[in-house]
């Protein structure tokens, strides 16, 4: 056997119109701590779906070698039977099942299909002790906190044998003692023979426990870093991560500054009940008539979370903190009420929330304000068909008609489309969460040339992005969130993508 | 020639989800009309077609609306035995006059189905389960209320609703003038409108078929339906149970097709979250379909109640099931957002044609229920298919 456990050749992986990734390489030796980093979408998720048969032979080239030998996985159960476990950030659990049947689920100890429970329960409290996690095993995975959930996938892992675990982004919903509990176990594992591989974008957990630290960006390989050759640090490693060259892809146009405050917010904090934590902490925030602001940070970090508590609150979460529009204090509690108050949101996911993909253009545009073109609650068709079609023609969507279904337009029409639908509101203040995400690079500069059309008339305009050269080149200022928090803020000036990431990553 | 005839087809096929259930429709009936030789497409039969399909027809109207915002409601043959026993008391025992007893037992209706709508939607207990409950409660509360005996409505203009017929403006033997002027005006204003529509549509550039398939498609809707009302004019003209249902049909189409409430409607069924997002209240939509679903069921008690001169402890029973299936057969999505009521009325006339159509040629009822089923799989199956085939182009 040679040193290294896995190494993963030339691996392609294209999605309709994306390349996720493009000839990655990336070799992990035996018993290290792995650490692989990478802006949002640089293809570190996708490399180990691939890796754990999610993405099945045929679907991907290049080769899979795994101690020596070249993989074919035809799906999950093929990668976990060589001793390749994943813990995805969504956790896997039964939350009404209990720990060791959790633990136990998909490869039951039994005798001709009969469950022995009692096997199955001593075994459970071997594989916890393993992880010193310190439950009955009889607790129902529901009343466990996020950390000690964390660990029960870990001693599942173990149960099945494991040679080769991957955590993707094990301490992202953690709070600091669990993640530090967490990075130990990680370090003791790799004593017992466990190799890991670990997706993290807290720069210093990585600086703190990697051996090896490869950068993905763009989904290439950027490098690998060895701790045994040189010291790992933070700045080498962002400097990687955010290499790119910013050409001119960002139309920015100046507006003159104004002192009028559209929106600020106070001292805002959002409890989510199903979470069970505060996902916005004590926000301070404001725009001013013609800005741009940028909200920068990494996924999780609150920035839709903070998005969803001005605009209605749709989540339903307990807020504390005061939101002034124009300068006067005001209560939001519905969406219909956001509205009223000259506050947009297009969503970060279309598909999801944003669009109604069975409707056509046309309903999908007036849905919001349908009042508008309406005489005694009976929509005036006509002046519907009028206004989208102007529409259509001023953010020049493409399509054939204007009643073809928002399902079968391209992604960055759609965009246009859901931007449309809340300009018709006639806002004031627009939130645009991730407005260019999933969209190829000319529709992205239409989208650009839009929030500058917006400016220019006098909206505020409020981006959050995860992608740091859009919110570079396109922000007056620009806010960083992390865990909740607003962390800093900066002027587009003084701003660069080091810094961000600083801010973003604690 | 040729090419219009393509265009036909490709209309045809493009738009087959839409006329899927006409066509099931004339083909059970020529089916069942060849086979009783003639008898199923008599005057009569139709007629009585008509009226034994309209308690159904309004559940379905309301259903349709239920089922497009994801929700299902059970309680409905229930709700309509119980109020329609609760109209038979009121017209016997307090001797209150139709006009009234209607109305106020509507009102009943809505605030029953606004009830189901707050457990629905304010207390999140899934539809199903609501609605099963007020099935077998509002079960019970027939049997309470009626002491398991028939109660007859002693009254015969509430009796009429459901067995009389419109009067008629002047008298020949054997036709009724009022129901071939009013078939003749209703053709005359669909034609008028279609082309007004159509002008309206070119004119913002919008795409509409041509000429051919236009004018075919107007001449054979217009033949068709001067086909029925002349059968039914040369019997006893329109039943009050036929103008109800046009009406209840007409209201509810005009709502969802034309208002914003209806355009709410369809946005929450088609994305409860992107609705919510809209600042559309999800929950207050819910209300309203609820509401208008009792509402509905209780005017189909008040109908089923007047055709049999009586309230029935077993009233009602399955009209759930009826109405849900001529939802479905109507082209109503499960996966919501998709409907309209009009193809629910048609669907229940499907589902009511077999069921006239099979009395006729003495099927048993065990067949009967068989078959039935085996139609609603069908039309349902029908319903995917010709769905992912529009995806797949």
């Amino acid at each position: 056997m040679t040193d290294n456990i896995l190494e993963m050749r030339n691996i392609t992986k294209e999605f309709p119109g994306v390349k996720a990734l493009d000839n990655v390489n990336f070799t992990v030796k035996r018993g290290e701590i792995h650490c692989l980093v990478g802006e949002n979408g640089a293809g570190k998720s996708t490399l180990m779906k691939v890796l754990g048969g999610v993405y099945s032979y045929g679907n991907y080239e290049g080769d899979i070698v795994f101690n020596d030998e070249v993989m074919r996985f035809a799906r999950i159960n093929d990668s976990e039977n060589q001793g390749i476990s994943i813990i995805y950030q969504e956790l896997a659990l039964i939350p009404y099942m209990s720990v060791y049947e959790n633990i136990y689920l998909g490869h039951e100890i039994h005798k001709n299909k009969i469950i022995n429970w009692n096997e199955t329960r001593n075994q459970a409290k071997k594989m916890l002790e393993k992880v010193k996690l310190d439950v009955n095993p009889d607790v129902k995975i529901k009343d466990l906190g996020v950390g000690k959930q964390q660990l029960v996938e870990i001693a599942k892992a173990l149960s099945k044998d494991v040679s080769l675990l991957i955590l993707d982004e094990p301490t992202s919903a953690l709070n600091e003692d669990d993640s530090e509990n967490l990075l130990e176990l990680i370090m003791e594992l790799k004593n017992l023979g466990v190799t890991c591989i670990m997706i993290s974008h807290k720069l210093k957990e990585v600086t703190a426990i990697a051996d090896t630290v490869t950068v993905l960006r763009d989904g290439q390989t950027i490098c690998s870093l060895y701790k045994e050759k040189e010291e790992i640090i933070e700045k080498d490693i962002i400097k990687y991560m955010v290499g790119r060259e910013i050409d001119d892809i960002f139309p920015k146009i100046e507006v003159e500054k104004s002192d009028e405050i559209k929106l600020e917010v106070k001292n805002l904090t959002s409890y989510d009940r199903k979470l069970a934590r505060n996902v916005v902490k004590n926000v301070d925030f404001k725009i001013h008539k013609g800005e741009i602001v940028g909200i920068a940070g990494i996924m999780g970090a609150g920035r839709t979370e903070f998005a969803h508590s001005i605009f209605g609150n749709y989540k339903n979460y307990d807020i504390t903190g005061e939101i002034y529009i124009n300068n006067e204090l005001v209560k939001i509690p519905t969406t219909k009420d956001a509205i009223a108050k000259g506050l947009a949101y297009v969503s970060e996911d279309r598909k999801g929330n944003g669009l109604i993909l069975i409707d056509d253009i046309k309903q999908n545009i007036t849905i919001s304000n349908l009042k508008s073109i309406a005489e005694k609650l009976v929509v005036n068709k006509n002046e519907e068909i009028k206004v989208v079609n102007e529409f259509v023609k001023s953010l020049s969507i493409k399509t054939p008609s204007i009643e073809q279904e928002v399902n079968n337009l391209s992604g960055g029409n759609q965009q246009k489309v859901a931007i449309a639908k809340w300009l018709f509101v006639e806002p004031q203040i627009l939130i645009l969460d991730e407005p260019t995400r999933g969209i190829d690079v000319g529709a992205k500069y239409e989208i650009y040339t839009i929030m500058n059309k917006l400016v220019e008339s006098g909206l505020s305009v409020i981006m959050i992005s995860s992608e740091l050269p859009e919110v570079l080149g396109m922000s007056d200022r620009i806010y960083v969130m992390a865990e909740g928090k607003m962390t800093g803020v900066l002027d587009a000036n003084e701003a660069t993508q080091e810094k961000i990431m600083k801010m973003a990553t604690l | 020639m040729n090419s219009k005839l393509n265009e036909l087809t490709t209309m045809f096929k493009s738009h087959i989800r839409d006329y899927g259930m006409y066509i099931a429709l004339g083909g059970i009936m020529l089916i069942f009309s060849i086979l009783s030789r003639g008898l199923f497409l008599s005057p009569r039969v139709l007629s009585d077609l008509m009226d034994m399909t309209g308690y159904i027809a309004v559940l379905a109207v309301g259903m349709t609306l239920v089922i497009v915002i994801r929700h299902i409601d059970l309680s409905v043959g229930s709700v309509a035995g119980f109020l329609g026993a609760v109209a038979a008391i009121l017209s016997s025992k307090v001797g209150l006059p139709i006009y009234v007893i209607i109305p106020l037992v509507m009102l009943i209706g809505i605030a029953l189905g606004m009830l189901n709508g707050y457990v629905v939607a304010k207390l999140g207990v899934p539809a199903f389960v609501v609605t099963l409950a007020g099935m077998l409660f509002f079960r019970g509360a027939l049997i309470n209320v009626s002491h398991s005996e028939t109660i007859f409505t002693g009254n015969e203009v509430f009796n009429a609703i459901g067995n009389g017929f419109i009067p008629d403006i002047m008298h020949i033997e054997g036709f009724h003038v009022l129901t071939f002027l009013i078939g003749v005006v209703g053709v005359i204003g669909y034609i008028y409108t279609q082309i007004k529509n159509r002008k309206k549509k070119q004119e913002y550039g919008l795409d509409v078929p041509s000429n051919f398939v236009f004018n075919f498609g107007m001449v054979l809707v217009s033949v068709v339906v001067m086909y029925f009302v002349f059968k039914i004019s040369v019997y006893k003209g329109l039943s009050w149970t036929m103008v109800i249902v046009g009406i209840v049909v007409a209201v509810y189409h005009f709502i969802t097709t034309n208002t914003i409430l209806g355009r709410h409607i369809y946005a929450v069924g088609g994305n409860p979250e992107a609705a919510e997002l809209s600042g559309i209240s999800v929950n207050y939509i819910t209300f309203v379909v609820f509401g208008s679903m009792t509402m509905l069921a209780a005017l189909s008690g008040i109908l089923f109640t007047a055709r049999l001169q009586s309230a029935a402890p077993t009233a009602g029973n399955l009209f759930e099931l009826d109405a849900i299936a001529g939802a479905y057969v109507g082209g109503v999505s499960a996966g919501g957002g998709v409907g309209k009521v009009t193809g629910s009325l048609i669907g229940a006339l499907v589902m009511a044609s077999l069921t006239k159509g099979m009395d006729l040629m003495n099927v048993g009822v065990s067949y009967q229920y068989m078959i039935r089923g085996l139609v609603l799989v069908a039309a349902v199956v029908f319903d995917v298919r010709t769905r992912n085939m529009k995806k797949n182009n």
